[in-house]
């Protein structure tokens, strides 16, 4: 299973960069540096059925790193939410796909999301409004550590942690870096952990990019979060994959020109 | 509630929602530690189970909201119309007006009666800025019976929707035949000297002023605004018509609140002349409401002493 995962991981890299460099457009560093944690979600853990987007009790998924469309637009494509054909419109005017999410244009989208920092609340009020209708799903909510400044996120942790709102996990993709420059230097969120803790989360951490890692502990968080919210710092490399964007902030929001769209294709084909 | 009766819109919004309750079971409340203020806290009392107190808070107030409206639930979210409209704005933007979803949001201590409390809780853009946002409709109370209908109206407008009430006790003016609907406005004294186009409790204000103005021989036509987007485009391009001369009183700035409105309509359609009666594009100041609507140049004089010149004037 995780040998398919991996080769699925592969897959949607190659997009990414297909997409982007098609479009001329998009966010490449945070896109891949969630890939594998998108990839376990949306093809292991949730209970979802890309052939009704819309039915009521499958798990939710915010990504409220918005700007990570094109990770998260490829693999609903590959799930197959819309056809990756339509991978092609990314950007364009009148495309289902837009810069950043938009649940009424794009199926699979629960929620639309761009202006950083408000994906959480709402997962908590899906949580408030699920436990009402008795329902029993997981809310999901992809995070980046940069979006972690924002102040609404310590709002919404206070409040979750507050009320213990079950069945709520946060993913931070913590691939420290940020639009200008490392998050450390730009405004250090550590010890982030010890953060999500005192404010009454269970908090876990794991290497982002290693599929039987993240499969476990997102397998362990759905248990722990029976009782609670729960946090995972998923240790992620910005741009990973590609030599040449790891790690590197000015490939935060750039697009790759086509020598670059080449070699970055043929690293990720030979990487292992 | 009887005509002529000084009952605060905020009291009749709190037992409005409590109304609603007992007739929709989907309606759930959102506070941000000021329902004692806002009246919600009724509702809270009353149903307990669908109040959700967030904490001072106001965005992830908001963000919650939205993402309980998509479980099919129809939320109501209250605060001061300056945490609403200002602070927690981009996520009413990002969250609730982009989506579209089906959020009530209730801007309560709209303009300057806050109760004293000056400057920071006066809310004198909130018309302005939500008007300008896609998908959002404006709704502006004026009395008692017409923010009880409001209310109730709400759960029958699908999507978001900012709702603007006020602090102060301000006289009934309509009686139990009134209907509210969304987009129309309502003409509440013949004339065709002048028109004058009020809206939330500066409609009061406008009767009051209409009263005076026809002793002195003066026919005014006030035409009641309670839903400021969308707009009665029909009415304001009528009276331009029959009568060429406008004013506009609002509780409001005189930026792109309902001055702005009517202008805007006026300029595409059919222009006359306008007169704005708003707030200053300056901050207000704490003391009792009715020195600083004078103050302010917002009160039954200046709306007579508006209408005087606009007679006066040539078309």
């Amino acid at each position: 299973m995780n040998e398919n995962l991996k080769q699925i991981c592969k897959d949607i890299r190659k997009s990414i960069i297909n997409t982007i460099a098609n479009a001329g457009s998009g966010h490449t560093g945070g896109s891949l540096s969630a890939v594998e944690i998108l990839v376990v979600l949306y093809f292991k853990i949730m209970q979802i059925d890309p052939n009704s987007p819309d039915w009521p009790e499958r798990d939710r998924f915010i990504l409220s790193k918005g700007h990570a469309s094109p990770g998260y637009y490829c693999t609903l494509a590959k799930r197959g939410y819309f056809s990756e054909e339509r991978l092609k419109e990314f950007d364009a005017v009148d495309s289902i796909l837009q810069g950043h999410p938009c649940m009424l244009k794009t199926p699979g989208v629960d929620m639309s999301t761009g202006s950083l920092g408000q994906g959480l609340s709402v997962g908590i009020g899906m949580c408030l409004g699920r436990d009402k209708r008795k329902m029993d799903f997981n809310v999901y909510v992809l995070l980046g550590d940069g979006e972690m400044q924002e102040g609404q996120n310590w709002e919404a942790i206070m409040y979750a942690g507050f009320h213990k709102i079950n069945k709520l996990i946060a993913i931070v993709d913590c691939n420290k870096v940020q639009l200008t420059g490392n998050t450390e230097a730009v405004l250090d969120l550590e010890p982030l952990t010890e953060k999500f803790q005192v404010f009454g989360w269970k908090a876990l951490e794991c290497d982002g990019h290693n599929i039987s890692e993240v499969v476990k502990t997102l397998e362990g968080a759905k248990e722990s979060s029976e009782s609670g919210p729960v946090a995972i710092i998923a240790h992620t490399v910005k741009g990973k994959g590609v030599s040449f964007m790891e790690g590197k902030h000015q490939w935060h929001g750039k697009a790759p020109n086509e020598e670059e769209r080449k070699q970055a294709l043929a690293e990720i084909d030979s990487s292992k | 509630m009887k005509i002529g009766e000084m009952i605060a819109p905020r009291v009749a919004f709190g037992d409005a929602l409590v109304e609603l309750g007992g007739i929709n079971s989907e309606v759930v409340v959102f506070d941000s530690d000021v329902g004692e203020s806002t009246q919600t806290a009724r509702f809270g009392r009353a149903f307990p189970n669908r109040f959700y107190q967030m904490g001072i808070a106001e965005q992830n107030m908001v963000g919650a909201a939205a993402g309980m409206s998509t479980l099919g639930y129809i939320p109501w979210v209250s605060t001061f119309a300056v945490f609403l409209a200002k602070r927690a704005i981009d996520q009413v933007r990002v969250s609730i007006a982009y989506p579209k979803l089906n959020v009530k949001l209730n801007g309560a201590y709209g303009g300057i009666p806050t109760g004293k409390a000056g400057a920071t809780h006066q809310s004198v853009q909130d018309i302005a800025i939500m008007r300008a946002m896609p998908n959002m409709s404006v709704w502006v109370a004026c009395d008692a019976v017409e923010t009880r209908q409001m209310v109730l109206e709400s759960v029958k407008h699908r999507g978001p929707l900012y709702m603007r009430t006020v602090r102060c006790p301000v006289p009934v003016i309509f009686d139990d035949n009134y209907k509210f609907e969304i987009g129309k406005s309502y003409t509440l004294t013949e004339g065709n000297d002048v028109a004058i186009i009020s809206t939330g409790m500066m409609t009061p204000k406008a009767l009051e002023a209409a009263k005076e103005l026809d002793k002195e021989g003066i026919k005014a036509r006030v035409i009641h605004m309670p839903t400021i987007k969308p707009i009665d485009e029909e009415a304001i391009v009528k009276a331009s018509r029959e009568i060429g001369k406008i004013i506009t009183v609002e509780n409001h700035s005189m930026i792109a609140g309902l001055g702005g409105a009517v202008s805007e309509v006026l300029t595409d359609k059919a222009p006359c002349y306008l007169m704005r009666l708003g707030f200053p594009d300056i901050f207000g100041e704490s003391g009792d409401n009715e020195k600083i609507f004078s103050k302010l140049g917002v009160n039954v004089k200046n709306i007579i002493e508006s209408a005087k010149r606009m007679k006066r004037m040539n078309t």
